[in-house]
């Protein structure tokens, strides 16, 4: 039946490579431009929050957490509203996860403290009682990577256009703009700035004379986007 | 000259088939390791809090998918190629200085790699894309990988001597276009040294797609991942395999091209059902959800064709623990091509996704499918390859039921944690309050997380048993006076 296209293996390639493309042209491209606008009330991650991303990703925090509520109403009682498209437009890359071995963190801003993360990074089981998260007390002692993030968020300002130094609209109808340094001099003064206010919240003194000392632990980073998650 | 048997040489799948053994064994011990932490979590810390860094399960779990995936089942892929495509095109990679070059340097750059892929994991350099963690300077280096292969592929079709290309050799191309598509559009990142004129880390990057966009590509490239590592080039292997172990013909010709077709068709669509009740557009969940059922057709197609090859001759089930391999093999993927399905329905799909069931379905099919078809083909290959007969029929029996019995606790176990914990999430009371904390339904997992520790610990035992057959066979069997030609050693 098929046999003279088993026998050109060009055309059976291009064959089976048309049929394999097909689907993603098809299922992807549509809704590309739609799925990535912005809501309203969504804002740019700062220096900070975004060096905090990082560190949520180098130790792979999305293999246990999600951060995508289902409309449900079992997952709406336990982790806030359902998650909305635009929420994620600054999202490189996206992090919903596969898997709750954890709870779902999309809005854990909402009804957790500085402190509460503070305790319960160096020792979960102290903070949730038989919790099996492991502890992370290395990033109580390791350094924040303020460049990274900084060039991270030049890529994106510069590449994708988002709106870094620029008013963004608010639900109440204000405007609030995501300041980016201009140097990387001036992104390290801006993220040490918010990194105070954090430690500001926080116990531990070691961290507490780091930050005093200009240098930012990878906590500090880390509790700063667990704060913006909202 | 023309009626005696081509020598085929075997150098590149040689080395690919210890690379498999030896990236499967480590793949499989984090993930052995791993598993139990989440059963006694004080395990993250046996090593100390220096390392704990680098032994914590978070750190490690994208290593055990990466290195099982990538490392022990590309390894398998590469291996089974160089030796199946010789002997399906009818020309040997001697004949060709060129194409054993290309070998032998896809090969050390592939184990480079490896190497590459292991530490930057450590470190905690990832993109957080499951299968899919690399950040773009070993993205580039397994594209050459691929690139390599590919010019193998084509390189072998151009010298064939049979005209006809054999069915494995259309899964083999199929994987190698597949990937390619795959990895290149889900990697697409931007560097961001270069970027923002040179600063922070020079190998960090950043997502060309964003939030929902991002997903939706990630998941047409993790569900196609699975099928163009995971089921098209595993299917290469059965089509070869089976018929030569047993020596029956293939079933039905045209159940394997309604199949294969069906299969590069549908499969592709499916990505979507990883997304149910996301941001997603509605429409493309829909299409996930649907075509995930219609890929029932063309995966049974195969299977079924498998069985079938076997009709009339079912008493070599009982005789052979290849034959036992290849047979359970088939089943597990019609187990977890139903599964899978099953799982894609929206209203299951509410209570399966994000539990243990999710893990559960992966390794019915990765355990009991790739796993032993990786397995079965190495001990068809190593008695041709060494030219010895295979150490153990006994040991090989053995690791069949060991490593069967490791897979049935992992995914019962897997089953009952994801459903119970399914049910948990979603309970109210009588007076619509959430019935359960969340800690509630972490600790109703500890028995079956325990279980789940057991059936992984059953399939790695099994893993150094083959391990240990071929490395027996290759060194300790007299040399046979030529290559074994037809029937299987057990037969014999």
């Amino acid at each position: 039946m098929f046999h003279w296209l088993e026998k050109n293996p060009f055309l059976f390639a291009v064959g089976v490579f048309l049929t394999v493309a097909f689907a993603g042209v098809v299922s992807i491209l549509p809704s590309f431009a739609q799925t990535s606008r912005p809501v309203i009330g969504t804002t740019p991650y700062s220096t900070l929050e975004l060096a905090g991303r990082q560190v949520y990703i180098k130790n792979s925090c999305n293999a246990c957490h999600s951060q995508l509520v289902r409309p449900f109403k079992a997952e709406t009682d336990r982790y806030g509203h359902y998650s909305l498209s635009g929420e994620y437009a600054y999202d490189r890359p996206f992090l919903w996860g596969s898997k709750r071995t954890g709870p779902d963190l999309m809005r854990v801003g909402n009804y957790r403290t500085t402190e509460w993360h503070e305790n319960h990074m160096m020792n979960p089981a102290a903070i949730v009682p038989n919790s099996i998260m492991p502890g992370y007390a290395w990033m109580f002692k390791n350094i924040a990577d303020i460049d990274t993030a900084y060039a991270e968020q030049l890529t994106v300002a510069g590449v994708f256009g988002v709106p870094y130094n620029k008013p963004v609209p608010m639900a109440d109808g204000s405007t609030k703009t995501i300041k980016m340094g201009k140097t990387v001099e001036d992104a390290r003064a801006l993220a040490l700035a918010e990194a105070k206010l954090v430690a500001a919240d926080m116990k531990n003194q070691d961290v507490k004379d780091m930050v005093k000392n200009g240098k930012i632990p990878e906590i500090v980073a880390l509790i700063a986007y667990l704060n913006s998650l909202k | 000259m023309e009626n005696r048997p081509l020598e085929y040489d075997y150098t590149v799948a040689k080395w690919f088939m210890f690379a498999a053994i030896a990236l499967g064994i480590v793949g499989m011990t984090i993930g052995v390791f791993i598993a139990f932490e989440l059963a006694f979590p004080s395990l993250n810390l046996v090593f100390g809090q220096g390392l704990a860094e680098y032994t914590n399960f978070s750190r490690l779990r994208p290593l055990h998918t990466d290195a099982v995936a990538f490392g022990f089942t590309v390894s398998g892929i590469f291996a089974t190629w160089y030796y199946v495509g010789q002997r399906v095109l009818k020309v040997s990679m001697a004949e060709s200085k060129f194409l054993m070059f290309i070998g032998k340097l896809q090969f050390v750059l592939y184990i480079l790699t490896v190497v590459a892929i292991v530490v930057s994991l450590f470190m905690g350099y990832t993109t957080s894309k499951e299968y899919a963690e690399f950040e773009w300077p070993v993205d580039i280096a397994i594209v050459v990988i691929w690139v390599l292969w590919g010019v193998s592929i084509f390189g072998l079709i151009g010298i064939r001597r049979e005209k006809s290309l054999y069915i494995s050799v259309w899964y083999y191309i199929a994987t190698f276009l597949g990937v390619a598509m795959l990895y290149l559009f889900n990697n697409m990142e931007i560097p961001t040294y270069f970027a923002s004129g040179g600063h922070g880390d020079w190998f960090h990057s950043v997502s060309a797609y964003a939030g929902t966009n991002d997903a939706t590509v990630q998941w047409w490239y993790g569900h196609n991942a699975v099928a163009f590592v995971f089921t098209v080039p595993i299917i290469a292997m059965i089509y070869y395999f089976l018929p030569k172990e047993s020596g029956q013909a293939i079933y039905s010709y045209k159940l394997s091209l309604l199949s294969f077709w069906g299969l590069m068709f549908v499969y592709l669509w499916c990505g979507g059902h990883h997304l149910l009740f996301s941001t997603v557009p509605d429409w493309i969940q829909t299409m996930g959800s649907v075509f995930s059922i219609v890929l029932i057709l063309p995966s049974w197609g195969s299977a079924i064709n498998m069985l079938l090859t076997l009709k009339g001759e079912w008493q070599q089930v009982a005789s052979s623990p290849l034959i036992k391999f290849l047979l359970l093999a088939s089943t597990f993927y019609m187990f977890s091509t139903l599964e899978g399905p099953v799982q894609a329905v929206k209203s299951v799909n509410a209570i399966a996704h994000f539990t243990d069931w999710i893990p559960g379905h992966v390794h019915d099919g990765t355990l009991g499918w790739v796993g032993f078809m990786i397995i079965a083909s190495a001990l068809h290959m190593t008695p041709r390859i060494f030219k010895r007969e295979i150490y153990s029929k006994g040991l090989m029996t053995a690791q069949f039921w060991i490593q069967t019995l490791g897979i049935v606790f992992y995914f019962t176990s897997m089953w009952i944690a994801g459903i119970t914990q399914g049910m948990m999430w979603r309970s109210h009371d009588e007076y619509g309050n959430l019935a359960y904390s969340f800690m509630d339904t972490v600790n109703v997992l500890h028995p079956y997380y325990t279980l789940r520790g057991i059936g992984g610990f059953l399939f790695l035992t099994g893993l150094f048993m083959w391990a240990y057959n071929i490395i027996k066979s290759a060194s300790a069997r007299p040399v046979e006076e030529s290559e074994l030609q037809s029937a299987s050693p057990m037969g014999a």
